[in-house]
């Protein structure tokens, strides 16, 4: 891996109030440096949120137009401090980010989302140098064929002048996939990439994520205890409303993991019971 | 496969004309039994007469009119698209300007072609001012409705790609909105004729319309039907050129 100095990074003093209603107060968490943190909880509580503001990505949606919103504003009180404030109609949101090796988080980080968000346009090659386009990066034979090799490790490599359309669900998420390891940043932001695949194929993405993720900082959200124990290193639970977060759940041996190992039978009742979730209708 | 396809083309052009056939046939056979004037309404085939011995004067009162709606449809889609851009990222022109485009639009051209007259005079540029005033609202309302409704999602990306405003424009905004803006250049094109027809009825001295209005004025009907084949024929080979355009960029974006 080309990335081993990856940062960790603090979130604190988070909070959030959407609609005068609080969904989150003082919150902190903190991402270990080349490690995977997996954020747990039930839909709405505000996990996406959170990744959100790390990215510094617009927190009410972009409203009608989509390409014209209001940026967060970003105060820099120390070198090594970040303070994020969205102030959008129904949206207050205040959070201080900072990172291990003290340099700023934008511009490090890659990010994924729930839907592979492949332009339909572009062949898959092209989509996974979609990075280099945006930041007016002129094409080289190198980096397509540095490219080509990304797309070769996630099994795509027959694919890359396919477009879109052509490819399965999987394998668009797979390229995806390749195309945030294409962009080689240090931090990684998944917001719930796998949840929209079928078991088997999640499964798979599962472990060629963690092999494909190392030594890199990630945060993934999840609303799936099975996923959080199979990749993350650590795990915070995010519950409750305001929402409050757990104590981090640190399970034995390195992702992925092999879920049907008794060691991690505790860990699954434990994540269970923290999300309150019934075990049986008794 | 080369000859399936032509087999293709002629049963998708018989299906087209088939109606077509049925109206001229019936036309036909309503003038001669009820023996109507010419002055009335002409048989389809005194049109024909008509069509093919005029060829010159049709080809050259064409030629001006085509000039407007061509000149007035690419000045259109500039000023459209400019429009729809300036909509798009600058939040005062979408809330002073818009509304009162919106309301402008209530206004039929029809109404105010005299006054374009009487301003722009009797040549060409009335007319291509009528075919702007009617053309450049769709082309702005259906880009910037593309633009605006860009998958949000993709953004996000391109914002943690560190894209720029234009680049996200350029490669993602753009792109996607060329489909919505391809309807709104398709209306304008099949459109454009018309303008400029209601600018020379309004005041001119050449074009298909000062052609039609004479030809009525003298109760030629026939040439006054020839006149409108051959409008016909212009709108749809602007509508043409113009779809072939736009699903060529569209396959290439």
């Amino acid at each position: 891996m080309t990335q081993c100095h990856s940062p960790g990074i603090l979130l604190s003093k988070a909070s959030l109030r959407f609609n005068q209603k609080i969904l989150f107060e003082n919150l902190s968490f903190e991402l270990a440096a080349g490690k995977i943190t997996c954020l747990l909880g039930p839909s709405g509580v505000g996990k996406t949120t959170l990744l959100r503001i790390l990215a510094s990505l617009p927190l009410a949606g972009r409203g009608e137009n989509k390409l014209q919103t209001l940026p967060a504003t970003v105060k820099k009180p120390n070198p090594d401090e970040l303070i994020v404030h969205y102030d959008e109609q129904e949206v207050v949101c205040n959070a201080r980010i900072r990172t291990s090796d003290q340099l700023p988080l934008r511009g490090r980080l890659a990010y994924m989302a729930q839907t592979d968000l492949l332009l339909p346009w572009l062949s898959l090659l092209d989509n996974v140098m979609l990075g280099n386009l945006l930041r007016h990066v002129p094409r080289s034979q190198s980096q397509i064929d540095h490219a080509m090799h990304i797309l070769e490790s996630v099994g795509l490599a027959e694919d890359a002048h396919h477009k879109p359309h052509a490819l399965s669900s999987g394998m668009k998420q797979r390229g995806a996939l390749a195309r945030t390891l294409m962009e080689d940043q240090p931090v990684i932001l998944m917001d719930e990439p796998f949840s929209a695949l079928d078991a088997i194929t999640r499964y798979d993405m599962q472990t060629m994520a963690a092999e494909k993720l190392q030594q890199k900082t990630v945060l993934l959200i999840t609303h799936d205890p099975w996923e959080a124990l199979r990749l993350g290193h650590q795990i915070f639970i995010l519950r409750g409303q305001p929402a409050n977060l757990s104590a981090p759940i640190i399970p034995p041996m390195m992702p992925p993991r092999d879920i049907t190992d008794e060691a991690l039978l505790p860990f699954q009742k434990q994540l269970l019971r923290e999300l309150d979730l019934r075990i049986s209708v008794t | 496969m080369f000859v399936s396809r032509i087999q293709n083309f002629i049963i998708n052009t018989g299906k087209t004309l088939l109606p077509l056939v049925f109206i001229v046939i019936v036309w036909q056979f309503i003038v001669v039994i009820d023996k109507l004037p010419p002055y009335i309404l002409p048989a389809p085939l005194l049109v024909w007469h008509t069509l093919v011995n005029n060829v010159p004067l049709l080809f050259s009162q064409a030629l001006p009119t085509a000039f407007e709606s061509i000149i007035g449809l690419t000045l259109s889609v500039l000023v459209g698209m400019s429009g729809a851009l300036i909509f798009t990222y600058f939040r005062l022109a979408r809330e002073y300007l818009l509304p009162s485009l919106i309301i402008s639009q209530a206004l039929p051209t029809f109404a105010i072609a005299p006054l374009l007259v009487v301003w722009f005079g009797y040549g060409m540029a009335s007319k291509i001012v009528t075919v702007m005033i009617m053309l450049f609202f769709p082309v702005t309302m259906t880009f910037y409705d593309g633009l605006i409704q860009v998958n949000e999602n993709w953004l996000d990306l391109a914002q943690t790609m560190q894209a720029t405003r234009w680049s996200a424009l350029r490669y993602i905004a753009l792109p996607a909105a060329l489909p919505a803006l391809a309807s709104g250049l398709r209306l304008a094109a099949s459109w454009a004729p018309l303008g400029a027809v209601i600018g020379e009825w309004v005041g001119a001295s050449q074009g298909l319309g000062y052609l039609m209005l004479n030809s009525n004025a003298r109760l030629q009907v026939d040439m006054m039907f020839a006149a409108l084949i051959w409008l016909i024929a212009l709108a749809l080979l602007l509508f043409f050129v113009v779809d072939r355009g736009m699903r060529w960029l569209i396959k290439i974006r």
